[in-house]
């Protein structure tokens, strides 16, 4: 019981860090990036690429992870997703669609199509005993950092001067550019911070989704487009509670109810955009 | 302004639309041209009937895209459920092809309305994720229901000649092609009377400005529920099409590659005057037939670049471009990309 508890909290962990980024370009900056996933897979592939053919250790590739996407999603915000950021829903839908269906067969190209898995090292794999409660190392490993990056993300949001920039700039972008702040700066670096948590969140999942391959990012669209829809979009508490309540019930509905598991995370969304189609945790009335 | 003068203004938006309605020899061109195509190509009978399927499916995306403005990922939800209701159909023993047809369509449109309602709230986002979701919905639904739908093996059937005369399927490749012809037609002009209708501009006021409209007495809800209903009905007629023709359902038609390539077709040919589906879906079909001979695995590829690049370009300023090119060609019939 408390076992599938704590998988489903580092399942929704996970949801978490993939998701955040999106709720980052989808909630506040209000783009419609259905590329996202194509950053996670990168991360993943940069940590499966760096452990199994350059030896690398597990933790010394997560850095990397990280800062390929960011590094990709900066300079592909700069030239490409900046023109489309007062284009329609259906232009950007299209346009971040064409990138999703170049970047699996490029992966596929360049990585091949069979899953590049991610061997944890040895002292991951096991499993402790916490008061005859089996708990993964690994969970435990991956429920520790998406919390410190939650709240690290929080606190830069609420409490720093960047944050403050962001959410003006989100606001209304022209005012903001008025008092000073430099808007481009600010969506540049904040689409980068949430292409490097997509990767870092890849990295983290190769292990548990069984490898990465080319079909990562339309596999777990979906996945993160209604963690975002529960989560409500203005906010990374929001993001944060949707990803555990769905990690959680995802988890439960496929150990309990292994017939109808996989349909819970829908009939949640369907049932969240029925009763509150803001969010279940957006205050306000959301967009 | 007089009594008279308002029935003369009247009377002139009346015979101005009933102008715009009118069949302009293009199109008739058109749809002999593709008559032809069928009986002077036989060998290649297999790839026009994908292409009119196709053209079908990208008509049904382009009812709710282009006439409403509702954006959808998930039309390949209805495209499986005609599939799957004409297999299932046809699996029981009602072989009968246009019966398959029909079925499939009607259960498409009973699941259609019964999901419309979840589009009224909130805004394009939100319906992106509500048709995706149902599509997946419905793929886990076939998936895991295998006692029916032949689960991820798919199902195997037979089918009845056309009306008990004409026999299609793999021994009949033209016979398939013109009975997709024929469907595709009638639904064509089922549409074409639609756009024309007052229902029609009613939609067109919607995808303008939805405020207005209702501000307008369009009682927008309904309008919506009524397209999206319509729209599902044809997209389940296209999956029958598909499903009848080939033999064969699989769960791939729920997927979600399906809803994107689809609105590929809709973007290529140009959404809004109902002729762009079908163009856009027989440039699809031809391109990626000519394109997977040359790289079968990576063909995706060039399909995304196409994507980007016609967004970057701006739809509007080619579908501007092209409509210069026909005021070129054919003065008369520039007007109708605008309607």
């Amino acid at each position: 019981m408390l076992t599938i508890l704590l998988d489903g909290v580092a399942y929704g962990m996970l949801l978490f860090l993939l998701a955040s980024g999106l709720s980052v370009t989808l909630g506040l900056m209000n783009f419609i990036n259905l590329a996202h996933g194509a950053f996670a897979m990168l991360g993943g592939y940069v940590t499966a690429i760096l452990m199994n053919r350059a030896g690398v250790p597990f933790l010394a590739t997560l850095p990397a992870a990280f800062l390929v996407p960011a590094l990709l999603g900066v300079a592909l915000e700069r030239t490409l997703y900046r023109r489309l950021y007062g284009a329609s829903p259906l232009d950007q839908v299209l346009f971040t669609i064409g990138l999703v269906l170049m970047a699996m067969p490029i992966a596929a190209y360049l990585v091949g199509d069979e899953p590049q898995q991610v061997h944890l090292p040895a002292w991951m794999d096991g499993r402790i005993e916490v008061h005859s409660v089996g708990i993964g190392v690994y969970r435990l490993f991956i429920i520790a950092i998406c919390g410190a990056i939650a709240a690290a993300l929080q606190i830069f949001l609420i409490r720093t001067r960047f944050g403050a920039q962001l959410r003006a700039a989100v606001d209304d972008a022209r005012v903001a550019r008025g008092l000073g702040i430099d808007v481009d700066r600010i969506f540049a670096i904040a689409f980068a911070v949430g292409s490097g948590l997509a990767g870092l969140g890849g990295a983290l999942a190769a292990d548990v989704v069984g490898g990465i391959d080319p079909s990562f990012p339309v596999k777990f669209l979906v996945t993160f487009l209604i963690v975002v829809t529960v989560g409500g979009s203005n906010g990374i508490l929001g993001a944060l509670f949707g990803s555990l309540l769905l990690g959680v019930l995802d988890v439960a509905g496929k150990y309990y109810a292994p017939s109808i598991g996989a349909f819970i995370i829908y009939a949640v969304m369907v049932v969240t955009l029925i009763v509150r189609p803001q969010g279940l945790f957006a205050r306000g009335d959301g967009r | 302004m007089s009594a008279s003068d308002a029935a003369a203004v009247q009377a002139r938006i009346g015979a101005h639309l009933q102008r715009r309605a009118r069949w302009r020899w293009p199109e008739i061109v058109f749809w002999l041209a593709i008559l032809a195509l069928i009986f002077v190509l036989p060998s290649r009978a297999g790839i026009i009937n994908e292409a009119l399927i196709a053209g079908l499916f990208a008509l049904s995306l382009d009812l709710i895209l282009g006439l409403a403005g509702i954006v959808s990922l998930g039309q390949a939800a209805f495209l499986g459920l005609g599939a799957y209701a004409a297999a299932i159909l046809a699996s029981w023993g009602f072989a009968e092809p246009a019966l398959g047809l029909a079925f499939g369509a009607a259960v498409a449109a009973v699941v259609g309305l019964v999901s419309a309602p979840l589009l009224l709230r909130g805004g394009d986002l939100t319906r992106l994720m509500v048709t995706l979701g149902v599509s997946l919905l419905l793929g886990e639904l076939a998936n895991r229901n295998s006692w029916i739908t032949g689960g991820a093996d798919g199902l195997n059937f037979s089918i009845a000649p056309v009306l008990g005369l004409f026999p299609i399927g793999f021994t009949g490749q033209r016979n398939a092609a013109l009975y997709s012809f024929v469907v595709l037609f009638i639904l064509f002009a089922i549409a074409r009377r639609l756009a024309h209708s007052p229902f029609g501009l009613a939609l067109a006021a919607i995808r303008e400005n939805r405020l207005r409209a209702g501000a307008l007495g369009v009682d927008t809800s309904r309008r919506m529920v009524a397209i999206y209903t319509i729209a599902a009905a044809y997209a389940g007629a296209a999956g029958a099409l598909l499903a009848q023709t080939t033999q064969i359902v699989s769960l791939d038609l729920f997927d979600f590659h399906r809803s994107a390539d689809v609105m590929l077709m809709l973007i290529i040919g140009g959404a809004g005057y109902l002729y762009g589906g079908l163009i856009g879906a027989a440039a699809f079909i031809v391109l990626r037939d000519v394109i997977s001979a040359a790289t079968p695995e990576y063909w995706e590829f060039w399909i995304g670049l196409a994507l980007v690049i016609l967004v970057l370009a701006g739809r509007e300023s080619i579908v501007a471009a092209a409509a210069r090119l026909i005021a070129l060609v054919a003065p008369r019939a520039a007007g109708r990309g605008a309607a």
